[in-house]
């Protein structure tokens, strides 16, 4: 993407007031996207960002300076701007030689995006539209939207380090609107994964839309969700973002360094019931986290965070390990090039445990059963956090019966953790999601088998 | 580098025969301060420029974006565009913004002193910043960020059916995140000071309400599941309305996607309830003279007297529902065709101070700050359930602090529920006012 003597030169510029880290951050990255509503192919969008971010350190303080001009007076601009944002005591000349690491290299895409027509793009909006239709009358609107990407990265560093990753995603969801006597109630289904257009080979649209379709139905009938602690039991796949919110966040070792989180300094402790094995994994191949190198230039890592109850280790970005006199866990992740890298998750995912989904339900007297999970948000220093339930159910006697209206459900990670009494064998990965992070987003997975909490606060309107 | 508007004509002024051409061009310069421990941690000098371009043929309408204005990617882009169109279904409805006769408010928005204030006094005040935040109570443990922020934006709307409109305008705020603790217990709390330049801002401020807000939660206890009287903070407030201005757009209602369709002069809130969204008031942290579309903003009465006066509109809602914009095209950047949303809500105020509003309840929780509210409010349907923390309030004082709990209701039953509005409204950075608000019979759902 950019000569390594150019690289060279760039990041010589870079340390030349004294820095001991320099790196070149340099993405391409092409979007394309069409949108469905309203019974209409409404609008495609394409375009494409270009850039390098540069940053230097000295001591404890960054210096970030980002560009879209790549040419060589550009980089030298962005070069000397982060330099000067970190000022060091020294100065002088450094050279810097960048190698290629022989490291993993990029699955490529089968079915490259920019290979397929726009109108082929097009046509599954339209399938996905009348296939939700055709659920019944009481779907009044359905929008859908189809997503691509290509994003190429170079990252090369004073260390030496020069890597490439070429990242090629593909998204998919259909959102719908039913109306009742009751009012109007939604229904989402999405699907994205770390592939081309083969994503449309596993993923039927029209599948899609009747899910989506069938939600925003069911939920017509729901009832007012409860109030007050009770047990919950997570389904699997879509109850992935429990942890990501409940724990995940809390192990990001920026957040611990400042003891902004409540697993501060619990390295060797049982921080969870021994069913729980924590693993937040960049290689999993076509998951919407996966990649071949972080934005930092290290390759994809398979980390265990927690150990049959026990907390092993933290995610690690660049900055944070080299403080620690240690490697970086592969997590250090930005939303473009106009960003800082921090600590990031990648696919976090409880693996399986024994109990037979159906025994863990018919094993719950009464309570929540929640199928799908929405957005959900922590506050890492107290753990307390909140996410949403799009789709419920109430659990009496042991056996599902009604849906519930959405809510919030609230809980604290470290207790969350120690009251799973129950886990299933039916691992699934769940929606892809987009974590934000200082107003930094980035694309992660996560998944779960089924499992009960048994005390978890419901957030409705009913007694 | 050309003048934006120069650009922006020059891209429109492409358009063929048979095809309206929209361009939006931005430019922005920011400066992001960390400071941890009486360092700087993070010194981030930004500049950033982008286009994006409409086009719209025979009622189809494609777009393009590229985040760099050198003349190639100009001409690509429309190129993308115009291609991009020839795929959408077409739309009668579909169209650019057209002059409509509104002068835009002369509304004071760049504070030229931005360009000259140096770095240096920058890091100066994000260190102050830090240090405040730490020394405002021996209960202060850490910090989880301390950071000033700047900005100056420029950005052009230009079309080929008339629009040429540029707006500048410099923002500039500190905000802090401090963590207190207490007999193991860890809580937190955010204080921000915000301004059109350096000038306005209060580090003090910021550092005392992070202090504060922190602190009195130190202790927090589950509550017990009941029903009471909440009262909302300014900052909660904000955030309620910010999902309710998103229910009252004539996008949403043409959709099929509000809850107030269908509604209009009926009563929707209680009687003496009046809210505006109002981008030309110069004390709104998000006023502006143009809106996305580059028609100028104006004042828009949506809730009046409790009864439904109406929705907001860009030139497409509008036109589809035989109406005028109401200058409220919004855009997130140049990445995307334009929008309807609110710009600046506001409930008209009250006469009571919170402390006031607080006196007359016996039983009730003061809702300090929310989480979850994106996940736990549904704008279509109108459920509201979301994650709070606050301080109870008993026999009209505020009692012990509170945590791990939801308060839930619906949209459409809390605009009826409203007992009172405080006095003490404040502009905050986001598209709403903050005001205290008080709401009876919200399900508080905790142990």
């Amino acid at each position: 993407m950019l000569d390594h003597e150019l690289i060279n030169r760039t990041l010589g510029t870079a340390l030349r007031t004294g820095g001991e880290f320099a790196e070149v951050f340099v993405e391409d990255k092409r979007s394309s996207s069409a949108m469905l509503d309203d019974g209409r192919v409404e609008e495609l969008t394409s375009g494409r960002d270009r850039g390098a971010g540069i940053r230097v350190v000295v001591g404890e303080t960054t210096g970030f300076a980002h560009t879209a001009d790549l040419t060589e007076a550009g980089l030298a601009n962005a070069a000397e701007a982060a330099a000067a944002a970190a000022r060091g005591g020294g100065g002088g000349v450094r050279e810097v030689s960048v190698t290629r690491v022989d490291g993993p290299r990029p699955t490529p895409a089968r079915i490259p995006p920019e290979d397929v027509a726009k109108a082929t793009k097009v046509e599954l909006l339209s399938l996905a539209d009348a296939a939700a239709r055709a659920q019944g009358s009481a779907i009044t609107q359905v929008s859908a939207r189809y997503g691509d990407s290509r994003r190429r990265i170079l990252v090369a560093n004073s260390d030496g380090l020069l890597a490439e990753d070429d990242q090629v995603r593909t998204l998919f969801s259909v959102s719908c609107v039913a109306t009742g006597d009751t009012g109007l109630q939604t229904g989402r289904e999405s699907t994205g994964r770390t592939v081309g257009f083969e994503l449309f080979d596993e993923a039927d649209v029209e599948e899609m839309a009747r899910t989506a379709a069938g939600r925003a139905i069911t939920k017509l009938s729901a009832r007012p969700a409860p109030s007050g602690a009770m047990p919950v039991v997570v389904g699997p796949g879509g109850g992935g973002v429990l942890f990501h919110e409940a724990c995940g966040h809390g192990l990001e070792a920026d957040l611990v360094a400042k003891s902004a989180s409540v697993f501060a300094g619990r390295v060797g402790e049982e921080v969870a019931t021994p069913l729980i094995t924590l693993i937040d994994d960049g290689t999993m191949a076509g998951e919407w986290g996966h990649f071949t190198i972080d934005d930092e230039g290290r390759p994809a890592a398979r980390n265990v965070l927690i150990q049959d109850g026990v907390l092993t280790d933290y995610m690690w970005d660049h900055l944070r390990a080299r403080k620690e006199g240690r490697p970086s866990s592969g997590n250090g992740r930005r939303q473009s090039y106009q960003h800082l890298p921090m600590v990031r998750m990648t696919n976090t995912y409880i693996s399986n445990g024994s109990d037979e989904p159906a025994d863990i339900i018919s094993g719950t007297e009464s309570g929540v059963y929640v199928a799908e999970l929405g957005g959900g948000q922590v506050n890492t220093a107290t753990g307390d956090f909140v996410f949403g339930m799009t789709e419920a159910y109430l659990i009496e006697n042991g056996e599902i019966t009604e849906p519930i209206r959405e809510g919030n459900l609230i809980g604290n990670g470290p207790e969350v953790l120690t009251r799973i009494d129950a886990l299933g064998n039916d691992f699934a990965m769940g929606s892809p999601g987009t974590c934000g992070k200082d107003g930094q987003g980035v694309p992660v997975g996560d998944g779960t088998p089924t499992l009960r909490v048994t005390s978890l606060t419901i957030g409705g309107t009913a007694a | 580098m050309a003048e934006l508007i120069d650009i922006a004509n020059r891209v429109a002024g492409w358009a063929l025969e048979g095809e309206a051409v929209e361009a939006f061009v931005v430019h922005q310069r920011e400066t992001e301060i960390r400071a941890y421990e009486g360092d700087v941690e993070s010194l981030t000098s930004a500049e950033s420029q982008g286009i994006g371009v409409r086009v719209v043929a025979h009622g189809r309408q494609g777009y393009a974006y590229a985040g760099t204005l050198d003349q190639r990617a100009l001409e690509e882009t429309l190129r993308e565009a115009r291609d991009n169109a020839t795929f959408a279904e077409p739309d009668e409805f579909n169209g650019l913004a057209e002059p409509d006769g509104v002068e835009p408010a002369d509304l004071d928005l760049f504070d030229a002193s931005m360009a000259d204030f140096p770095t240096d006094e920058k890091v100066a005040l994000a260190i102050e910043l830090e240090r405040l935040t730490r020394a405002a109570d021996s209960r202060i443990s850490g910090i989880e960020s301390a950071e000033y922020v700047d900005s100056r934006y420029e950005s052009a709307v230009a079309t080929s059916t008339g629009i040429s409109s540029l707006t500048r305008e410099t923002g500039c705020y500190l905000s802090a995140y401090s963590l207190a603790e207490a007999d193991g217990e860890t809580q937190t709390g955010f204080g921000f000071s915000i301004g059109r330049g350096p000038g306005m801002l209060d580090p003090a401020k910021a550092a005392a309400d992070a202090a504060e807000r922190a602190t009195r939660l130190l202790g927090a206890v589950k509550p017990e599941t009941g029903r009471v009287t909440v009262v909302l903070d300014p900052w909660v407030t904000a955030q309620l309305l910010g999902i309710i201005g998103h229910t009252l757009t004539g996008d949403a209602v043409q959709r099929g996607r509000s809850l107030f369709a269908d509604r209009v002069g009926e009563q929707v809130a209680v009687a003496d309830l009046v809210l505006v969204d109002d981008a030309t008031d110069p004390a709104a942290f998000t006023a502006s003279m143009v809106d996305g579309e580059g028609l100028a903003t104006r004042s828009t009465s949506l809730i009046d007297g409790g009864v439904l006066q109406g929705f907001l509109h860009n030139s497409y809602s509008a036109r589809r529902g035989g109406t005028r914009s109401t200058g409220s095209a919004v855009r997130g950047g140049f990445k995307g065709a334009p929008g309807v949303g609110a710009q600046a809500l506001t409930l008209r105020p009250g006469t009571r101070s919170q402390a006031e509003l607080i006196a007359g309840i016996d039983d009730g929780l003061l809702v300090q700050g929310v989480a979850g509210l994106h996940s736990g409010v549904n704008p279509v349907s109108g459920d509201f359930s979301t994650g709070a923390e606050g301080l109870r309030i008993r026999n009209g004082e505020l009692a012990e602090p509170v945590r791990e709990l939801t308060i839930a209701s619906t949209i459409q039953r809390l605009l009826l529920d409203i007992e009172g509005i405080g006095a003490d409204l404040e502009w905050l950075p986001m598209s709403a006012a903050g005001v205290s608000v008080v709401v009876a019979d919200v399900t508080m759902s905790g142990a």
